[in-house]
């Protein structure tokens, strides 16, 4: 803890209070606080569009709203999810922890990293403002192509459509300059002695992460600026009329899209075996194994995307090529999966919330990754394609490998970072609610896929109302069982048992070293490692 | 502790730039979006957050110009400057991919497909690939109704690449060089040749985007190529567009850099500023070669 006493205030710094010091901050863990409650906020905004979707689905025939309504709330429910709930989570983390972690006095670049978090608001603003403007009579309400933007729907599509547009621009800034931060941190600011290949696993899973934001996310800027072109300036990127071809824009959003997923998991996958290292008692397993399976993923993650529409009308050639490149990915997954097995094996285990969580998350997040090898077959996915089969598939990715991931990170480091322990009964409750409500509301939409139910219908046939019905139920369970966890971090927030500085009995890596919570400057003399 | 200098890095006080810029930067989105609907009250918006974002700009990019002359920043910092403009480079070579993405697959796989399409069931029965290609439905765009406003000449000239393209090369090129003798100049700490060097450089950017915007103005007026002429005109103006908006920024830059120079800035030893510059100067050099092969030549 030597170095942790010395932590103190820059003389030159004069730190304002109250809503400025939110506005102007440059400190690393105000910015990654700001990140972590934005992220929570936009997950109850987009959980609140989707259970009033699911309720509209709770029988056949319409009851609530028109059919344009539906398809906007799930489109934005969507964006909202990926881009600001699980993206600033994971970004949140990354400034609270890659510092302490990496024993760096802040991240990289601070005055950016504020700039980063403070494009999001402004972006969720944009992203969300046209379901308001219809009811003064501008615009016929938000984006209703679904997240993909889909020409030519989105180029014939109303207002919503050039407001979704900017706020992918934004959001895309402010992903690339979070990126940036990110690996110039990694780069730039580990401890003497910390070797990339000493570095916990969690700055790996970040780096490669990073790396795919910087090669992606222009591409996706690229391609809605084409959008926006064809939509008001008269190109013809999408317009086969004038020699375009709107499957370019299938191309260059999956380009994106597909290493999205990636993106959105590769933090997760950093975290999780810390989390089950500690909770198991021993070291995690295959340290190299993991770093090069996160490598082999991220580059293939790039050469893969077209296996999100197999069935627009590709060369067969292309159709094999994409198959067997997607099914490749299931090689460094199915290591990674042994390895976090592996190392709970034989562990002293306990079942803290975290632990729970995590464990909850490989089972889950497995069924996610099985389904998709099943799609990523071109035969099979003839008949899944768009259908509830895919949305129950990337549902076991994202959200139980994705937001159920993140929860488990919330619970195991929310002691360090608020110096209060959480209530743990509470925690244990909520992973059992969040697991069983999550599965009754997605293991029915693979059967209703299997069925034929077709996606982004607000109606259906009569022979699927059952298993609607149940999903409707279980997720408006799942999504009043998120109040337990936002009831359990603000009151840990605002008080509780004092945490230790290692919180658990287990845990290993700089952050621990630190006090809970940890002083305003991190590190102010780093840490030498050995 | 002695070697307290040496091991601290500079964490720079709040500030609230980022904030006005974000705020610049959706006053702009929400008024471009605004006046492309139709929306009049929208260009207030844009000229609001255009103003702020340039005064931000400037306000933040003085202060942290501020900070390096105090000494502020050292080699630590000095390298996270470094790491984070070569990745900041390389985004910006992703954002060209996309375009150099669209344009290859319009001419190898879009253009050719909709000329080989059974005829019995296709619409464009008369057409043939070929590049450049207006597309095959020039009277199908026309009349569609909602499209009309921007409805293309049929009968365009493409851009001639041993005209004033080839003369763009050339002096872009030359740039290049002359901001190198500059640089040579700074590290000999020859402030004459440095100035020079950079004023050249300047000189050359702006005679660059003055033969861009004659070509832009005979590309309307003469040849009948617009934005709108197929998906040639369209790939044609967002690459050369975008790559001229790039230039357009770097001239500024290097604008800024040459007063920094003119005011006595930079050392032999540390001159960052000067260092990202030449960079990003270099990369729109780079996709400038891009252009002139697959646009103008090939």
């Amino acid at each position: 803890m030597s170095y942790a006493s010395t932590a103190g205030h820059d003389e030159h710094h004069d730190h304002p209070t109250g809503i400025l010091r939110w506005l102007t901050t440059t400190n690393h863990k105000d910015i990654g606080t700001m990140y972590l409650i934005f992220s929570l906020i936009m997950f109850m905004v987009g959980g609140l569009m989707i259970l009033a979707v699911r309720v509209e689905l709770f029988q056949p025939g319409m009851q609530l709203m028109q059919p344009d309504f539906y398809n906007q709330l799930i489109g934005v429910h969507a964006l909202v999810m990926i881009f600001a709930a699980l993206m600033p989570a994971a970004t949140g983390f990354a400034n609270w922890m890659l510092p302490l972690q990496l024993g760096a006095p802040d991240m990289a670049l601070p005055r950016l990293n504020n700039w980063g978090f403070w494009l999001l608001p402004p972006a969720a603003i944009l992203l969300t403002l046209p379901f308001t403007l219809a009811l003064f009579g501008i615009g016929d309400g938000a984006i209703a192509t679904g997240w993909t933007f889909y020409a030519p729907l989105s180029v014939q599509g109303g207002i919503g459509v050039d407001f979704a547009i900017f706020a992918v621009h934004i959001l895309g800034i402010s992903s690339v300059m979070g990126s940036i931060n990110v690996i110039v941190t990694i780069f730039n600011m580990r401890a003497p002695g910390m070797t990339l290949m000493k570095m916990p696993m969690f700055a790996w899973g970040w780096l490669i992460t990073a790396f795919l934001l910087i090669a992606t996310i222009p591409v996706l800027a690229g391609a809605v600026t084409m959008l926006l072109t064809d939509r008001h300036f008269g190109t013809h990127f999408f317009n086969a009329a004038g020699g375009g071809d709107p499957i370019l824009f299938q191309h260059l959003f999956w380009f994106f899209g597909h290493p999205e997923v990636y993106i959105l998991l590769l933090p997760v996958w950093g975290f999780m075996p810390q989390i089950l290292q500690t909770f198991a008692r021993k070291p995690m397993y295959g340290y190299k194994a993991q770093v090069y399976s996160f490598w082999g993923i991220g580059i293939l993650s790039v050469v893969v995307w077209a296996h999100h529409f197999f069935t627009v009308g590709m060369p067969v050639p292309a159709l094999i090529y994409f198959m067997f490149s997607t099914m490749a990915i299931s090689v460094p997954l199915a290591v990674l999966f042994f390895c976090w097995i592996a190392t709970m094996w034989r562990g002293s285990m306990t079942f803290e919330t975290p632990m729970l969580f995590a464990v909850g998350w490989i089972i889950l997040f497995g069924i996610g990754g099985l389904t998709g090898l099943v799609l990523a077959d071109v035969a099979a996915d003839a008949q899944y394609h768009h259908t509830y089969f895919v949305v129950a598939h990337f549902h076991y990715t994202l959200f139980a490998g994705g937001i159920m991931g993140i929860m488990a990170g919330v619970y195991y480091w929310l002691p360090k970072m608020t110096g209060h322990m959480y209530n743990e009964n509470l925690g244990k409750l909520h992973f059992w609610l969040t697991a069983i409500s999550f599965n009754l509301t997605f293991i029915p939409q693979f059967f209703l896929g299997l069925a034929g139910m077709p996606r982004r219908i607000p109606d259906y046939a009569l022979q699927f109302a059952d298993f609607n019905a149940v999903s409707t139920v279980a997720a408006l369970v799942l999504g009043l069982s998120q109040l337990l966890f936002i009831y359990n971090i603000v009151s840990c927030a605002r008080g509780g048992k004092k945490a230790t500085d290692r919180v658990w009995e287990g845990s290993d890596g700089l952050e621990w070293t630190l006090p809970s919570p940890p002083p305003y400057h991190s590190f102010t003399e780093q840490p030498v490692i050995k | 502790m002695a070697t307290h200098s040496e091991n601290h890095y500079f964490v720079p006080n709040p500030t609230l730039y980022p904030v006005f810029m974000s705020l610049g930067i959706f006053a702009l989105a929400a008024g471009f979006i605004f006046s492309m609907n139709s929306y009049e009250a929208g260009k207030w918006g844009m000229l609001a957050g255009a103003a702020l974002i340039i005064l931000m700009t400037f306000r933040w990019m003085g202060k942290v110009i501020s900070e390096s002359e105090s000494g502020a920043y050292k080699h630590w910092e000095d390298k996270s400057f470094r790491w984070g403009m070569i990745v900041f480079i390389c985004s910006e070579v992703a954002f060209f991919a996309a375009f150099f993405g669209a344009l290859f697959y319009t001419r190898m796989i879009s253009v050719p497909e909709l000329a080989n399409f059974d005829p019995d069931f296709t619409m464009y029965k008369d057409f043939t690939a070929a590049w450049p290609s207006l597309g095959p439905g020039g009277d199908v765009i026309r009349s569609a109704g909602a499209l009309e406003s921007y409805a293309p000449n049929p009968d365009f000239s493409p851009m001639g690449a041993w005209g004033l393209p080839a003369i763009n090369t050339l002096i872009l090129l030359t740039s290049g060089a002359t901001i190198t003798w500059a640089h040579w100049g700074l590290v000999k700490n020859n402030r004459k040749q440095l100035v020079i060097g950079m004023f050249l450089t300047v000189a050359l950017g702006i005679a660059f985007l003055l033969c861009q915007a004659y070509e832009y103005y005979h590309a309307y007026s003469e040849l009948g190529l617009t934005l709108g002429a197929g998906v040639y005109g369209s790939t044609f103006f967002m690459l050369t567009g975008f790559h001229g908006f790039h230039v357009t920024l770097g001239t500024v830059m290097l604008i800024v850099i040459l007063l920094r120079c003119m005011k006595g800035h930079f050392t032999p030893e540390r001159h960052f500023g000067f260092e990202g510059v030449a960079w990003y100067w270099h990369f729109v050099d780079v996709v400038w070669l891009g252009l002139f092969v697959f646009v103008y030549w090939l």
